[in-house]
């Protein structure tokens, strides 16, 4: 049953794709990257990644979805067609996707309870989180307490990321106001 | 959108209920799952579904830049804070268990503050990311 759901979620996924890839016009596309990340989030739960799984439906579904059609509203909805034919950036992406999959060839198998990953910390970790933490959820205890400096590392990078990105976006708008050419078309609001 | 009232209407009537999940999902990281990157992302999508159908003179409104831009930076300190204090009460940087008499106790604290610190940084970027694009003209 598991098996049929995956591989229905896979060719989902691989339809989605190369519709993304063949589509011009881009508000479709859009569409099809929210329905691609749903897809994805499913996925995450038949692995057991429930958190995972939350945070992709929340923000490449949600909140990246809505970025992107705020995108939609400054440019053109349709894709240029390309004047180049793009045979080096093919030869590129089907090199390092070989590459990328010889490299799977090394992994260890999906659920390997002999993987690197769960003979390290994770069996301590397991055993210990509730009764060190008290947090029933593992995934919370790992991610706020026992890798405390990491998450606070996260929440830096979207801090630095978030004021890089307003900078950026805003600093156009202040060389525009520079600008004696150009009337100031954006009066700040009453409130 | 100002001008159709199903959205609104349907708008209306959800975004309590996507706030009030965003908190439920915030303070239930503990136990289910869900923790703050998660809640943030919610909870702003809340704020920018107000202003995708109310627009975004009335989004400024609620959620003043200065404001949520000041949020940005208020969750990292809220986070890091939290490392501070349980320095100052004797324990390493970040370990919770000094936070309260007993170490589980101090731990759920702990955890409680640092999410709710991450939850607020990432719901202010959201919402400040998605103001500054949709308030640039063509």
């Amino acid at each position: 049953m598991i098996l049929a759901i995956d591989i229905a979620l896979l060719v989902m996924l691989a339809v989605v794709g190369i519709a993304i890839i063949r589509l011009r016009n881009l508000f479709a596309v859009v569409m099809l990257s929210g329905i691609y990340s749903l897809l994805m989030a499913g996925t995450f739960v038949l692995l057991d990644a429930v958190d995972v799984a939350f945070t992709e439906a929340a923000v490449g579904a949600g909140i990246s979805t809505v970025l992107l059609l705020g995108v939609l509203t400054l440019t053109k909805s349709r894709e240029k067609i390309p004047v180049t034919t793009p045979i080096l950036p093919l030869v590129t992406v089907i090199v390092t996707g070989g590459l990328l999959i010889y490299g799977t060839w090394d992994l260890p198998r999906f659920g390997d309870p002999n993987a690197p990953a769960h003979r390290h910390v994770a069996p301590e970790y397991l055993a210990e989180a509730t009764h060190e933490t008290g947090a029933p959820n593992v995934v919370t205890a790992v991610l706020a307490s026992y890798r405390g400096y990491d998450t606070l590392g996260e929440v830096t990078v979207i801090f630095t990321a978030g004021i890089g990105v307003l900078l950026l976006l805003s600093g156009s708008g202040v060389l525009r106001r520079r600008d004696p050419e150009t009337p100031d078309e954006k009066p700040k609001s009453t409130a | 959108m100002k001008h159709h009232l199903i959205p609104r209407v349907v708008a209306k009537l959800t975004i309590p209920g996507i706030l009030l999940f965003a908190l439920y999902v915030q303070f239930h990281g503990d136990y289910g799952p869900g923790g703050g990157f998660q809640a943030g992302v919610i909870f702003g999508a809340g704020f920018i579904l107000y202003g995708l159908i109310f627009g975004l003179q009335n989004l400024r409104r609620v959620a003043p830049p200065a404001v949520t831009t000041a949020f940005i930076a208020i969750g990292v300190l809220v986070f890091a804070g939290v490392g501070i204090v349980s320095q100052i009460l004797g324990g390493n940087y970040l370990d919770y268990d000094v936070l309260a008499a007993d170490p589980h106790a101090g731990q759920h604290i702990g955890i409680l503050v640092v999410e709710l610190g991450v939850g607020i940084t990432v719901a202010a970027v959201m919402i400040t990311i998605f103001v500054t694009f949709a308030g640039r003209e063509r």
